[in-house]
């Protein structure tokens, strides 16, 4: 067997040696593996429980070497919630999509967020369904045309996309929240070191922390990957700015308790001593 | 053979009818008898009118909503007007005379009143007119023996409340001797 | 034995629930089943358990999957409005052979319905509680100690067949108190290697699913899951008959409504009429046999109910034609009096001869 320190790339312990299911060019692969060399950086995968939902990513419960739970559409921060509970020492993460995280799920990921369970949540935004063939997602960019917005979004009709880290950045559960993409491998970097640190978050106890991936969905935009990528830097990235959207720890904080009691100084009730 | 009472208790909210009638409840779980009781839990709970049924029985207890009671106790005139027709003949009603002024005696029906608010307030016992009432209930209808109604007493009343067990005991004679 | 105490349905089923080993409680608010979660939020900080008042009962269930699929013993509770809302995760519990217990303190319906007591979601209890093919074992109480006793057999029975099971209890019994003598503490419970609670690297990973792809591959789960649906419906009928021996009028009737035709059969044996009562406890498995055993001596029978009319249906199954089978109900949170069911006991006798 060749020496370790001869071997500059081989698949992670945590990813199953099974061939994936995604298209070709998809980022869902890239993003499989870096939470799979987060899951091995942190020696985690015995005591990690994966989510998988209802999406282009449900049959990644194949792929990763860790107990994995299949959820309902939606439902993946609510049965992550349900999972942490029992096992609270335990690393538990979801990995959903923009339909699933911001569409049918949005009333799970607010209430998971603000109830600052400690989970990780990866979040796929790559604009459209996949799954069912290219519809409007909640995160489909005004005048983006998909199957079911053939003339483009109109906001007029249709409304406006969400900016999920913006949004949840504004709740107190929220420890850790990041826009990373994977188009170039200086951002792969980067979109490693989020997931990483979003798992510490969680083992520290330190809050909810949630990660969005800006992606592609080559397939059904009707580009070659590269193409995608350069859709998603033109269009994607002006309207969902890469960056730290909330970091307790960042803003000088020991976790979302101590962060959310300072936002709130001045109500009585919250910083009420003891009796709890 | 202790008899079988099938027993209505009604009121306003907050008068303790429903407490009234746990006590009656606890009675019969200490004489170990067939028992049940069961609340009004409708739009009425939220501000208006509440009233229970209690059944106490040898046998097992079918329906335990009380249709027909043999037993009323009542505290106020809209329960009064209510109930009143329904009690069973040979019936027994126990009527707070500060809170129903309208008091009206049905044939067969034995309407037994006293102004037990009135009584409260008289002899410092605010908030009590439930148990003097069902002091008075006990002495019409004897739903227990007396020792079984006192321990009934104090296990009803919770340990941080023992305060409360001598005051309620007031109020419990002072129905009884009216 | 623990001592007799007077107990809220509600709580009963609360308490009884925390000694079969039920440390994790997920739910939402309504009317007539709140006194359950009130009863678990003082509960089960005491307990070293979770209480966690979910963001709406889609949430709660989904929790409830989640805990599940972990091993533990956990359940949800709502009302009728509540439990349309969960048949999604119920479905998902079923596809992905998940065991937890779900309460349903039923209401009227349909829609927002009313918060008076009913048993009108019979038919969705046990014919189509979720999508798909599929069953979950319903139990339903007809006394504050059943409530107790029934939960308590329901964590067994989940975890033995790996089955969500149902308690179909409705607002009367949800709210009224009666004496109950609670279950011992459960110390022993079976194991389930299935669990997807981390592997500690010592076996491969766990997968906690219902998707499969390929036609075939579900079609062979589904086919084995009946199997175990069949040993259910072979062991698991529950009933009790009551005065049923010589019954040439028999009344079928469960849960609340069960109590109030008793007292109508009791009536009218003593009048003379040979009428008993079959009081089905398992509502699914419907209890055949205790039918079965009757059609020697009945001549008709009379399905009481709290509904328009839901499991004369599954009474109907069973007798097949070979005697009349007549429904007498109330719906919408009106509660049939022993009056009512006796003039109907009484009616039929005289129309069959009885």
């Amino acid at each position: 067997m060749a020496e370790k320190s001869n071997i500059l790339f081989e698949r992670p312990e945590a990813l199953l040696p099974v061939q994936n299911t995604y298209c070709p060019g998809c980022a869902h692969g890239i993003v499989n593996r870096l939470v799979a060399e987060a899951i091995d950086a942190l020696g985690i995968e015995g005591k990690t429980i994966g989510i998988a939902p209802v999406g282009c990513s449900v049959t990644s419960y194949n792929f990763y070497a860790c107990d994995m739970i299949q959820a309902a559409h939606g439902r993946a921060p609510a049965v992550a919630t349900g999972v942490k509970r029992v096992l609270p020492d335990h690393v538990v993460f979801s990995y959903q999509g923009d339909g699933d995280l911001a569409s049918i799920g949005m009333a799970e990921t607010v209430h998971a967020a603000t109830r600052g369970e400690k989970i990780t949540v990866i979040f796929i935004n790559n604009a459209i369904y996949g799954m069912t063939g290219g519809q409007m997602a909640p995160t489909s960019l005004p005048n983006q045309t998909t199957q079911t917005s053939p003339y483009g979004r109109d906001v007029t009709t249709a409304g406006f996309p969400i900016r999920v880290c913006e949004l949840l950045s504004t709740l107190d559960g929220v420890a850790y929240a990041e826009r990373v993409t994977v188009d170039t491998p200086k951002n792969v970097r980067k979109a490693k070191k989020a997931i990483e640190k979003a798992f510490t978050y969680q083992i520290d106890g330190v809050g909810y922390s949630i990660i969005e991936v800006v992606a592609t969905c080559p397939t059904n935009w009707g580009f070659t990957p590269q193409g995608a990528f350069h859709w998603m830097r033109d269009n994607m990235l002006p309207y969902y700015p890469l960056g730290v959207y909330k970091d307790v720890k960042a803003d000088g904080y020991k976790d979302i308790y101590e962060a959310a009691a300072a936002r709130a100084a001045e109500c009585p009730l919250v910083n009420k001593e003891g009796d709890r | 053979m202790p008899k079988t009472h099938n027993i209505i208790l009604a009121g306003f909210g907050g008068q303790g009818v429903l407490f009234a009638g746990k006590l009656i409840a606890t009675a019969g779980l200490i004489e170990d008898r067939e028992l049940s009781w069961l609340p009004s839990y409708g739009p009425e709970m939220r501000g208006g009118t509440a009233n229970c049924s209690v059944c106490l029985s040898d046998e097992p207890i079918g329906s335990p909503l009380v249709l027909e009671p043999d037993a009323l106790l009542v505290m106020n005139q809209p329960s009064f007007d209510k109930f009143i027709e329904t009690v069973a003949k040979g019936g027994v009603v126990i009527a707070d005379s500060t809170m129903i002024p309208k008091i009206t005696m049905p044939f067969d029906v034995s309407v037994y009143t006293i102004p037990a608010t009135q009584l409260s307030e008289e002899h410092d016992l605010k908030g009590l007119a439930n148990i003097i009432m069902l002091g008075k209930l006990f002495k019409e209808i004897d739903f227990c023996s007396a020792e079984t109604l006192d321990a009934a007493l104090v296990k009803c009343i919770p340990a941080k409340k023992q305060h409360l067990l001598e005051p309620n005991r007031k109020a419990l004679a002072l129905g009884m001797d009216y | 034995m623990s001592e007799k105490v007077l107990m809220k349905g509600n709580e009963a089923l609360a308490e009884s629930a925390i000694r079969a080993g039920c440390r994790y409680f997920f739910g939402y608010p309504i009317t007539p089943q709140t006194e359950l979660a009130a009863y678990m939020a003082k509960r089960m900080p005491k307990e070293n358990g979770v209480y966690l008042q979910a963001e709406s009962e889609v949430a709660a269930i989904n929790m409830v999957y989640g805990a599940a699929a972990t091993g533990a013993r956990t359940m949800t509770s709502s009302s009728s409005p509540g439990i349309s809302l969960k048949a999604e995760g119920i479905s998902y519990l079923v596809g992905a052979d998940l065991p937890a217990v779900i309460i349903n303190v039923q209401r009227g319906g349909p829609g927002l319905g009313g918060i008076q007591p009913s048993q009108s979601d019979y038919w969705q209890a046990t014919r189509a509680m979720g999508h798909g093919d599929s069953h979950l074992v319903v139990y339903a109480p007809s006394t504050v100690q059943e409530m107790a006793d029934y939960v308590y057999h329901a964590f067994d029975i989940a975890d033995k067949y790996r089955t969500p099971v149902m308690i179909l209890a409705d607002g009367m019994l949800g709210q009224m108190m009666e004496p109950v003598v609670l279950p011992e503490r459960k110390t022993e419970f079976i194991e389930k290697p299935w669990a997807a609670c981390g592997h500690d690297n010592k076996r491969p990973h766990n997968v906690v699913n219902s998707l499969y792809l390929m036609a075939d591959d579900l079609e062979r789960l589904n086919i084995e899951r009946f199997e175990r649906y069949a040993e259910i419906k072979a062991t698991e009928q529950r009933s009790e008959s009551f005065l049923c021996d010589d019954a040439e009028i028999v009344v079928v009737a469960f849960g609340a409504s069960a109590r109030i035709a008793r007292t109508a059969v009791k009536r009218a044996r003593e009048n003379g009429i040979k009428v008993g009562l079959i009081r089905p406890i398992s509502l699914w498995p419907f209890p055949e046999r205790a039918i079965e055993r009757t059609m020697d001596t009945a001549k008709a029978y009379l399905s009481v109910e709290m509904n328009m009319g839901q499991m004369v249906d599954d009474v109907r199954l069973v007798v097949n034609g070979r005697r009349p089978v007549e429904f007498f109900g109330h719906t919408g949170g009106v509660i049939p009096t022993p009056v009512e069911v006796y003039i109907q006991i009484e009616n039929l006798a005289e129309k069959v001869g009885a």
